[in-house]
């Protein structure tokens, strides 16, 4: 028997099944990408740690590590990196809001929806400008 | 069995205990991501493309290697968390779920002990 099966015969909670939803609404598909980011966020984490041990090894192995992260490559995946950060951020405040049984109305949650995507959006184009300016 | 309600036939078993302490972690540790990841993220800015005396006399400086240690470990933390609970949602059989989680825990405390470590030989080093 499957997990699911045994889950469903026991009467129990059974996991958010994406086929099950219109994964295209704006609640729900913000809700799973909220999701993806926050597992593409750690497996990220191999990237931060990459470049903090190698600041740790020595002047050659930093060189090496910003060489890597000042290739197209590297820019790519921080700045992936960066806006899954300040998306889950901003949609992480979002649910925080609901946890105190705020802003739980569906025409609010499409309109901090909105205000989430544009806070996140913000953000990361703030940080890049000033990362690329400074 | 059929006879008796739902509230009569959980009574008396007691709690899991530990589910409301994996939720309240979660939610302390992105309570304090948020201040945490705006600090990173202006101290990522600052040393962006920066060379390598640079980058270790910034973080020499306790407030940074400090806070940097702070992101390391709430992060880590919190990723820890949510993981679990995808694996937990998604992963089957159970036997691959539980190899899953012990792979993941293990994972995310060398890495974070790495990166621990790693802040704190630059930051004494200078």
């Amino acid at each position: 028997m499957t997990l699911l099966e045994e889950r469903i015969n026991r009467g129990g909670p059974v996991s958010p099944h994406l086929q099950v939803y219109d994964m295209f609404k704006l609640t729900s598909f913000l809700s799973i990408i909220h999701r993806v980011f926050g597992a593409g966020l750690l497996v990220g984490t191999l990237l931060f740690t990459y470049w903090i041990a190698s600041a740790a090894a020595g002047p050659q192995a930093y060189d090496c590590a910003m060489n890597f992260l000042g290739s197209w490559f590297g820019y790519l995946l921080v700045f992936g990196w960066s806006f899954a950060l300040f998306y889950h951020m901003c949609n992480g405040v979002r649910h925080m809001l609901w946890d105190t049984g705020r802003m739980l109305a569906l025409k609010d949650i499409y309109q901090s929806g909105y205000v989430m995507v544009a806070c996140a959006s913000g953000l990361t184009v703030v940080a890049w400008v000033l990362g690329l300016s400074l | 069995m059929a006879m008796r309600s739902a509230l009569g036939r959980a009574r008396g078993i007691g709690s899991a205990k530990d589910g409301f302490h994996h939720w309240w972690i979660e939610r302390l540790s992105a309570i304090a991501l948020v201040p945490l990841t705006l600090w990173f993220a202006s101290a990522v800015i600052s040393v962006a493309g920066a060379d390598y005396a640079t980058f270790s006399a910034f973080l020499a400086k306790p407030w940074n290697a400090g806070l940097m240690i702070c992101f390391i470990c709430a992060g880590f933390l919190h990723g820890k968390m949510g993981m679990e609970v995808i694996v937990e949602d998604y992963v089957e059989p159970r036997c691959v779920q539980v190899a899953v989680r012990i792979f993941l825990n293990i994972a995310v405390y060398v890495l974070g002990v790495i990166s621990v470590v790693s802040v704190l030989t630059v930051a004494v080093r200078g």
